[in-house]
């Protein structure tokens, strides 16, 4: 086993793809030369027809890469930037995630669109967004959120096998992050949570970045005497409502983490699903981390505060912990 | 496609088929057999016919919410089509798609697509993929003169020129968007010129003259295979009826003008051409006409007994593996 980092494991899992696949190729903006980090030395390997740089055309490119999927290839596109989707919306809603359904599955669209969250890093409105959960909201799109290097060589491994549409968001937080990762071949299974940690008292959802920090939070709870269980979804679509509902009926408290915005987001999707099933073994009221329903500003003075944080995610644990031993 | 079917007489044959699939599909939308909107290409078959006959079999042919045509041009036969029309489980889309939204993958059509613009990247993709498979199969684009002032168009048509890849754009030019003409609407009077925009050959043809759009298709077809690239073809035509079913009927097209293309009906003026030239007698294209009816007939009468999806199918093809039931 070898410490891997973020991006290292996400070219190894694109590399060992395509060597065992010819439908595989990658289609980006600047991957050539490896721009962001995740495709050092693709190019050399497997030559200008698998790996391939674009235009500032995200329409086009996007929906040229279902167009390619349909007649039986599988491409990736890293569009690098995650608001960079925006301009490919109505092929990624009305095409990529209609055509096997509309199509009366006459054809699959099996394709992944990687993009990068670059939030709390002084990139301001436009640059910072993390838009999985306004994708969630379309069927027929597989939405996969790791939140450490073994999870994402995994899951774009699992991803990239998929015969449906798949869209990676890869938050930049974690690209310091290094994970143990075995040589031989492994994938992670999408629409499967991950316990993080185990615990009694309370469950903490968390997504991407705000893994580690409920993993952080976690610790310092123990030492506060409560035990924290931290569970990861990993993919946000199909959600595994299963694994967080067996845990939350285990600890009768529900802290759901997202740096998102809060209206729409997936903690207010897995918080209304486990009132829903869990309304009468809750101990207290479910609570959500997020991002606030504001734009994210330049000034990191205005940004930092925003975001979950480790503090955040135990002032929720503790709030809920408040509520201990009385029914609500 | 084996020649004896790229005869005069498979043209006339094909646009007649169309001509009475619309004409018995207005019927039923009229006796609300047939629900929602219904948009005839009456008036274009020499287009559509003209450039589908341009291809082989195996070729690809992505189209537009005006799109009984373009499948039928292409070969499919009538009786899925209609049951699509019909809602039925018998659809060829499984009645997941009606009359914008068909499509034959059977024979090469990849899909009509009611989101105006957004069949260029589905086209340039397969194109793509034709040319990493070396499959040597091509991709013809219909789309109207509204569609080129979408963003796509322009994306498309740079991203297909830049990777010569063989696709080939036909401008179904009928002079409207809707009620919007093509004056108001497209900043040039011939948008063929559009080509040089982008290095490519652009092509302006009669599309009332399924001969010569299949001789300037095949023109292009040729260049496509050769690996020269995509090309831009404009055929001038004119719908005879409304943009749809349901519209009320507005003052938008001058009487002269309506008059004046309906006196250049296509296939009337394929019928004249082969009486003319001693290709084929009247009696001849009678016979084809009633063998046609037979088939339209049939294809109602196939629709019409066929049964209406079972509710439950709603839940089939979100996902080709939706790994999570989609019924709780």
């Amino acid at each position: 086993m070898a410490k891997t980092n973020y991006l290292s494991a996400l070219r190894d899992a694109m590399a060992e793809t395509m060597r065992e696949d010819p439908r595989v190729f990658l289609m980006g903006e600047d991957v050539e030369l490896n721009v962001y980090g995740s495709s050092q030395g693709l190019h050399a390997e497997f030559g200008a027809d698998r790996v391939m740089d674009v235009p500032l055309s995200e329409a086009a490119v996007i929906g040229a890469a279902a167009g390619a999927a349909m007649v039986g290839m599988r491409p990736v596109v890293d569009i690098t930037i995650s608001p960079f989707l925006y301009p490919a919306a109505d092929q990624i809603i009305s095409i990529i995630a209609k055509a096997h359904y509309m199509y009366g599955g006459q054809t699959r669209v099996p394709l992944v669109i990687r993009s990068c969250m670059f939030y709390n890093v002084n990139n301001a409105a436009q640059h910072s967004d993390r838009p999985y959960s306004l994708f969630m909201s379309i069927p027929g799109l597989k939405i996969v959120v790791p939140s450490d290097p073994y999870d994402a060589k995994g899951l774009l491994k699992a991803a990239i096998r998929d015969d449906d549409p798949v869209l990676f968001f890869e938050d930049v937080n974690l690209w310091g992050s290094n994970s143990e990762i075995p040589e031989a071949d492994y994938e992670i299974a999408m629409g499967k949570a991950a316990i993080k940690r185990t615990g009694t008292d309370v469950t903490v959802f968390a997504i991407a970045g705000t893994v580690p920090m409920a993993l952080k939070a976690a610790a310092e709870m123990e030492k506060e005497g409560v035990s924290v269980e931290v569970i990861d979804p990993r993919t946000v679509k199909p959600l595994d409502v299963a694994t967080v509902l067996a845990s939350v009926a285990r600890t009768g408290r529900f802290v759901a983490v997202d740096p998102a915005h809060r209206t729409g987001s997936v903690a207010s999707e897995i918080a209304a699903t486990v009132g829903e099933h869990l309304y009468d073994k809750l101990k207290a009221p479910i609570l959500r981390v997020t991002a606030p329903d504001v734009h994210i500003p330049f000034a990191g003075s205005m940004e930092k505060g925003l975001f979950p944080s480790v503090q955040s995610i135990s002032a929720a644990v503790r709030k809920t912990m408040s509520y201990r031993d009385s029914a609500i | 496609m084996d020649p004896a079917s790229r005869t005069p007489l498979e043209m006339y044959r094909r646009m007649v088929r169309i001509r009475l699939f619309e004409a018995a599909a207005t019927r039923l939308g009229a006796r609300g057999e047939i629900t929602g909107a219904l948009h005839t290409a009456t008036g274009q078959e020499g287009e559509i016919v003209g450039a589908c006959m341009a291809l082989h079999a195996d070729d690809y042919m992505v189209g537009n919410h005006r799109s009984h045509g373009h499948p039928i041009g292409k070969g499919a036969g009538l009786n899925k089509l209609m049951a699509e029309l019909l809602g039925r489980s018998t659809g060829v889309n499984r009645g997941k798609g009606g009359s914008m939204h068909l499509a034959d993958f059977s024979v090469g059509s990849l899909g009509e697509t009611s989101i105006v613009g957004s069949g260029f990247p589905t086209a340039v993709g397969a194109g793509l993929g034709a040319k990493l498979q070396k499959s040597g199969r091509v991709t013809l684009c219909f789309f109207g003169d509204g569609a080129s002032s979408e963003g796509t168009f322009h994306e498309s048509l740079n991203l297909a020129a830049l990777w010569k890849l063989p696709v080939i754009f036909l401008c179904e030019n009928n002079g409207y968007a809707i009620t919007t003409s093509a004056r108001k609407g497209v900043s040039v009077p011939d948008i063929a010129v559009r080509a040089a925009g982008y290095g490519i050959p652009g092509h302006i043809v009669d599309g009332q003259d399924v001969l010569a759009v299949f001789e300037v298709t095949r023109t292009a077809v040729l260049r496509a295979r050769a690996g020269d690239g995509p090309s831009l073809i404009e055929a001038k035509t004119y719908r005879f009826n409304e943009h749809a079913s349901a519209l009320p009927k507005l003052n938008y097209r001058p009487a002269d003008e309506i008059e004046r293309w309906r006196a250049r009906d296509p296939i009337a003026l394929l019928s004249k051409h082969l009486a003319a030239t001693g290709l084929a007698a009247t009696a001849v294209l009678e016979a084809i006409d009633a063998e046609v009816q037979s088939e339209v007939d049939a294809a109602v009468s196939f629709a019409q007994s066929s049964p209406s999806p079972d509710p439950a199918e709603a839940y089939d093809h979100v996902f080709v593996d939706p790994i999570v039931p989609l019924r709780s």
